[in-house]
């Protein structure tokens, strides 16, 4: 799991009707973390880049949905 | 003024014939977070903005629209030749009995577009710090699609649309930063 | 409605990459006004969208109109598929 995913726990009563997600994770993408961009970071190819969303590698941070498998070239 | 231009921003793909997608899809169309709400809350906010970001708002705004063009083409793909029936089981028979298969700015829960859903505060900070919070609502509501959404295809150029809010969000969050500095003062890398 | 060969969608790719890092270099620039190298790589890439521009035009028609590219006889702007049908 990426490192820009951050987990909790939430309170499980005995009386929730649903059964309890024990887990959540919520995301804390890299814009968080970085700051001004400093410049010269390392990018991806145009081809790699319009396929990620993101010229500059440090930003790249896919979210998948549990139900789908990911694919080939999905994780670059 | 504005040129279009008969190109989308990134390779829209949808494998599947599913109109129930389109039904939740359509909050980045005509919802509160989505992307015509977007484009116009920055291209809006640029005339009473320092002079300093107005190319950032104007640039980000643009690219907003393409956004909205890829969403449309998503719905367009995903509802074109359904029938009336199918537009029925996918929970769409409201808005066919109004619309047919036409686009509409509304939320997924079918409440039209309306301009309150975009602040402008005439205070830079207020103003880019609500930007900020929009690009970020943006980044959530594609995750919660993505989540509901077993097509591949159509997961591919949401999860593009994800990552262009991480970028707009760390581009406003400089533009607070240039906001910041002293007047005058060099930034030096 | 004319059916497009299989070679353009990989040149209009092409045309997306190269536009997405001007782009991507056009938000940069907006708050790194000063970086020297992004501001040379945005012409290089400036100058390949033109290049690509006129390969596309060449099989898809104009691009862009109000004279942002050449028509051809009769106007062809109109000629579809457009974007979102293609
Ligand atoms: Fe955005």
């Amino acid at each position: 799991m990426s490192t820009h995913r951050r987990v909790w726990y939430p309170y499980a009563s005995p009386f929730d009707p649903c059964p309890p997600i024990t887990a959540k994770t919520y995301s804390t993408p890299p814009n968080l973390f970085l700051g001004f961009q400093p410049p010269n970071l390392e990018q991806f190819t145009p081809m790699q880049a319009l396929r990620t969303g993101t010229l500059w590698k440090v930003f790249y941070d896919p979210w998948y949905s549990p139900y789908e498998a990911p694919r080939d070239g999905d994780h670059i | 003024m504005w040129l279009y231009e008969k190109k989308l921003q990134y390779p829209v793909k949808v494998s599947t014939c599913n109109p129930m997608l389109a039904k939740f899809l359509v909050e980045q169309y005509g919802g509160a977070d989505g992307e015509l709400a977007a484009a116009l809350r920055y291209l809006n906010q640029r005339y009473t903005i320092p002079d300093k970001v107005i190319g950032l708002l104007t640039d980000i705004g643009t690219e907003e629209f393409a956004h909205l063009e890829m969403i449309a083409t998503m719905i367009y793909k995903l509802t074109k030749d359904a029938t009336p029936e199918q537009m029925k089981q996918a929970g769409l028979d409201a808005h066919y009995a109004n619309h047919d298969s036409a686009l509409f700015y509304h939320n997924a829960a079918g409440v039209p577009w309306t301009a309150s859903y975009i602040a402008a505060k005439g205070d830079p900070i207020a103003d880019l710090y609500e930007d900020i919070a929009a690009e970020e609502k943006a980044r959530a509501t594609y995750q919660w699609i993505i989540n509901m959404s077993d097509d591949p295809d159509l997961n591919d150029g949401l999860r593009y649309l994800r990552e262009r809010e991480i970028i707009h969000s760390q581009r406003f969050r400089e533009a607070v930063e240039i906001l910041k500095d002293e007047q005058g003062k060099k930034r030096i890398f | 409605m004319k059916q497009l060969p299989q070679e353009f969608y990989a040149t209009m790719e092409q045309l997306q990459a190269v536009d997405f890092v001007l782009v991507e270099l056009t938000l940069y620039l907006d708050t790194h006004p000063d970086d020297y190298e992004a501001i040379n790589q945005f012409n290089q890439f400036a100058k390949e969208r033109k290049r690509l521009k006129k390969v596309i035009e060449s099989t898809y028609g104009p691009l862009q109109q109000y004279g942002n590219s050449y028509s051809g006889y009769p106007w062809n702007w109109n000629d579809g598929p457009w974007p979102w049908q293609l």
